[in-house]
Order: C-alpha cells, then sequence, then structure tokens
C-alpha cells in the first residue's frame, strides 16, 4: 500500500495511464506536435484533427454538439468566461445575476467582481442539507436577472442540485443558466439534450485528465453569445484565443470517453467506498455527515468529527492525503465557509473532513483509513476539554467564550 | 503545512494531559480560547500552601501547534511559583516549538491559559 492512501480526489486526480499515453503522442518531433492553427501544412491539419476528435469526445459525454465546446484553461477560466462574459454582453437588458453562498471561489470572486463594476449579485442560500431548491431560483428572478449560475455539484458536500428542474425554470423566465460541472462531468449525467442548460464549465483534472486545460459548454439553439474575455486571434470562434494545447486537450478528450464508458463502473466503485468507510466510523459517538446523503455524488463522503479539531485531526492522520473544507481555502484558518452557510456551527465546522474516492482507491486502503480515523479521533477526544464537557453534559452553547 | 520536531514531538507524545478537581482549593483552572476560533484550551495548575505548583494537567481543544504549546507549557510551569509562572512569555514558547507566524496565535494563548490559571488560584484563597 503506498502511503500517504490518496483520499482527495475532489481536489485532483491522477492522470489515468490510458490518457497520459495519448498525451505523450503530441509532443516531441516524431509525434503531433503542430499548431491546430497552422492551415498550410500537414503539421497544423494533423494536429488540428485531433484537438477535433477531443471536442467531439467531450461532446459526446453530455450529448452535446462539438460547436459547443469551447477550450479553457481549466473550470475557473470557464466559469470566469461564462459569468463575465454573459454579464458583460446583456448589461444592457438588466444586471442582476443570481448565485448561492456555496459555490466554488472560481464563481463567488468573479461575482465580486462584477458587484465591484456596478452589477447586483444575489447569494441565494441553501437549505441545511446544502441544496439549493428551483423554488429559491423562481422567487430570486426579477426582470433585471440576467445569468442564474449554479454547481451541479458541490466540491466540499458533494450534493446534487436539480439543474434539469431550475433549467426550466430559467428558460421559461429567459435567463441565461450556467452550471459549474468541475465535480460532476464524467461522474454522474449529463445529458446537455434534455437540459436547458446554457453554459456548462468543465475541467480535466478531476475526471482523470491532465491539469491546465478545461472547456465551456456554450449552447447553439437557442443561441448563447458572450463577451470574450481574452482577445487575440480570435480562436475558438471568437470566444476564447490563445494557441490550442495539442497535448492538453488530446488528454481531456481521452479522459471524457474513458468516464463516458467507464462510468457506470466507476461510480458502483466510489458508492462501495463510500458505504465502507461511512460504516466503518458512524458507530462512533458524535460523527455528522455533512450535506444530503442521498442528493449526493457518492464519490465524495465530509463528515465532521465533534470536539475534536480538523486540522489536528488532519495532522494525526498523515498516512491519510485527505483535506478540510476545500483544497482552495485549508491554508486559512478559517472553517469551511460552505459548511457555515448550511448553518453548522463553528465547532462544527473545525471538526471536519472530506474524503474523496476514486477509480484507484481500493478497499484495503478505505480500512486501513478507518482504522486510522478510529484511533485518531478517540486519542484527541481524550486531549479535548471540549469532549470533556459534552461528556459532563455541559452545552457548550451556554459559556461564554472569550473570542480572541 | 510544515511542523517543527518539536511541534510534531509534543503532539505525539502530549505530556500532562488530563484534568483536576476545579472545585479543589489548591487548584487554580484556566480556560481560555473559543470554538469559534478553533482552539480551547484548559489549563490547571495544583498550587502548594507556599504558592508553588507541584503539578500541571491540560486538555486542548486545536491544532498541532495548540496541543504542543499547552503541553510545553505544562512542563515549564512545575516547581515554578505562581509570580514565576504568570511571567512566562508567549514569545518563549513559540521560539521552543519553532511557531510559524500564523501559529504563534496558540502561545499567546498558552499565555493566557497560565494567566487566567494563577489568577484563579489566588482569586481563590483571596490573594
Amino acid at each position: 500500500m503506498k502511503l500517504p492512501i490518496y483520499l482527495d480526489y475532489s481536489a485532483t486526480t491522477p492522470v489515468d495511464p490510458r490518457v497520459a499515453k495519448k498525451m505523450v503522442d503530441c509532443l516531441t518531433m516524431d509525434g503531433n506536435f503542430g499548431n491546430p492553427a497552422s492551415r498550410s501544412h500537414f503539421y497544423g491539419w494533423k494536429a488540428e484533427e485531433a484537438v477535433e476528435n477531443a471536442r467531439q469526445q467531450v461532446a459526446d459525454l453530455i450529448n452535446a454538439d462539438p460547436r459547443e465546446i469551447v477550450w479553457t484553461s481549466g473550470a475557473t477560466e470557464s466559469d470566469n468566461l461564462a459569468i463575465k462574459g454573459i454579464a458583460h454582453f446583456n448589461q444592457r437588458k438588466g444586471k442582476h445575476i443570481i448565485t448561492s453562498k456555496i459555490e466554488h471561489k472560481a464563481v463567488l470572486d468573479t461575482c465580486r467582481q462584477l458587484e465591484r463594476e456596478g452589477f447586483e449579485v444575489t447569494y441565494l442560500d441553501p437549505a441545511s442539507n446544502g441544496i439549493v431548491s428551483p423554488e429559491q431560483v423562481a422567487d430570486a428572478i426579477r426582470e433585471e436577472t440576467t445569468l442564474v449560475s449554479l454547481m451541479h455539484v458541490n466540491n466540499e458536500i458533494g450534493v446534487v442540485n436539480d439543474i434539469a428542474a431550475i433549467g426550466e425554470i430559467c428558460r421559461a423566465k429567459k435567463v441565461f443558466f450556467h452550471v459549474d460541472a468541475a465535480q460532476s462531468a464524467g461522474k454522474i449525467a449529463i445529458d446537455m439534450e434534455s437540459m436547458k442548460v446554457d453554459l456548462m464549465s468543465f475541467s480535466a483534472h478531476k475526471i482523470y485528465g491532465p491539469k491546465g486545460i478545461g472547456a465551456l459548454y456554450v449552447r447553439r439553439k437557442p443561441r448563447v453569445r458572450l463577451e470574450a474575455q481574452v482577445h487575440g486571434g480570435g480562436h475558438e470562434r471568437g470566444m476564447r484565443s490563445g494557441t490550442l494545447a495539442t497535448h492538453q486537450i488530446v488528454g481531456m478528450g481521452e479522459a471524457f470517453e474513458v468516464a463516458r464508458t467507464d462510468m457506470e463502473k466507476d461510480l458502483a466503485h466510489v458508492v462501495a467506498l463510500r458505504d465502507r468507510l461511512l460504516d466503518g466510523v458512524k458507530d462512533m459517538e458524535e460523527v455528522h455527515v455533512n450535506g444530503d446523503l442521498e442528493q449526493r455524488y457518492p464519490g465524495n463522503l465530509n463528515i465532521s468529527f465533534a470536539f475534536v479539531e480538523g486540522e489536528s485531526l488532519i495532522m494525526s492522520l498523515k498516512d491519510l492525503a485527505i483535506s478540510s473544507g476545500s483544497a482552495c481555502t485549508s491554508a486559512s484558518l478559517e472553517p469551511s465557509y460552505v459548511l457555515r452557510a448550511l448553518g453548522l456551527n463553528d465547532e462544527m465546522a473545525h471538526s471536519s473532513l472530506r474524503f474523496s474516492f476514486g477509480r484507484f482507491t481500493s478497499e484495503d486502503e478505505v480500512d486501513f483509513a478507518i482504522e486510522k480515523i478510529r484511533a485518531a479521533v478517540t486519542k484527541l477526544r481524550e486531549l479535548s476539554p471540549l469532549w470533556d464537557m459534552y461528556k459532563d453534559g455541559v452545552d457548550l452553547n451556554s459559556i461564554e467564550w472569550a473570542a480572541h | 503545512m510544515a511542523y517543527s520536531d518539536q511541534v510534531i514531538d509534543h503532539y505525539e507524545n502530549p505530556r500532562n494531559v488530563g484534568k483536576m478537581d476545579d472545585k479543589s482549593e489548591n487548584v487554580g483552572t484556566g480556560m481560555v480560547g473559543a470554538p469559534a476560533c478553533g482552539d480551547v484550551m484548559r489549563l490547571q495548575i495544583q498550587v502548594s500552601d507556599e504558592g508553588i505548583i507541584e503539578d500541571a494537567k491540560f486538555k486542548t481543544y486545536g491544532c498541532g501547534s495548540a496541543i504542543a504549546s499547552s503541553s510545553l507549557l505544562t512542563e515549564w510551569v512545575k516547581g515554578k511559583s505562581l509570580d514565576e509562572a504568570a511571567e512566562i512569555k508567549n514569545t518563549a514558547i513559540a521560539e521552543e516549538l519553532a511557531l510559524p507566524p500564523v501559529k504563534i496565535h496558540c502561545s499567546v494563548l498558552a499565555e493566557d491559559a497560565i494567566k487566567a490559571a494563577v489568577k484563579d488560584i489566588r482569586e481563590k484563597r483571596g490573594d
């Protein structure tokens, strides 16, 4: 068993060997190294063919037209392009945007930037199970609303929003609907033919592809127009300039194709691992799953071990590669904004760990993790004055803490 | 984040973990911090009639640096007078444990804890 055991597939995944092989073929002199925009010679044509093949592979996963796929550097850029692109293009129609409080920072920070530019943003509060309801969206839409941006699967707690139902509402009210699908694409079914989603962000590295490449789905019927954010040679039909990275794109295409063919198998695998881990720890006292357990991508398990602080828990679980909160915020000392938005109190939010499983996780690794978790939680509770107080029947909320 | 060897040592083998009877005349208790901030320290000292700290115990909810700071503190205060213990500075703890800047607050909390414990025993004794 290779230590530390990797249980952080929501942060990133290793590149599948099948994908890496295809990528390597697009780098050197004897490979497919040409510039896909070179129209005058064989090397360019061959690279273009590889890029278009990958575009088809990505489109196939989500049942879309390949002409609806725009390559970007990743889901963060896709989110920026979708949100700023729609907001700017439609600003004469209105300057109101709707999102939620538990979106990824790539969406929240983009919305903050638009607020600085004079747009108004409504941040919906999810229910305590982490889900934003279609009714909430319907109630928040106003005359001047141009865009609703919500994630499909939440990166910290794995809950799944009903984007099909929300799409119906947005379409009926003539509001563009953007979905960040970085955590869902290739893991759960997405059908752009039936879902009324106008824009969707994708990332390759969350699904066994390389880092540094992503895509934005931009619907053709009815046509969605947006303002480019990166200007230059007019690549990607003017929506995103910049020389296309053939090897990255080929890697993303292959990763999406493997995900499409292996989706059922991958899903059954993570369901079994998630159930195994949960069964292994749920008999301990004061263990709480954060986010809805049913309406959830099962590769994610976010648990609070009450009265134990997350950072020290991670320190004693040094043989496990896991995260407290999301990788983007775990450098800070603040508890997760996602868990706070669900209404968790601070000590529960501070006590949370995110386990995420994937294609290469084994049952033995999960069993090893269970053993380590049980030992660490027991040890840290022995050390915890809060655990003492809980055991003595003291209500922690009744104490006047001196905040520092 | 990389922890220093000193922090790891105290974290993996914490000294003087435990709880004393906080009602006892000879015990001073200092509980500082808040769950909201991610650290709560409870430091207890057992003090002789002559004002010498004979024993110390702690329990801490917090990160590895907070646990290490309180563990180290229990070692340092044993055998000291109350005046001497109250003079322990957070900078000395931070230096001994090689705490990085983002973890200095853990040593501050430890200093607050011993000050609070000394204050508690003095109030109990009407000093």
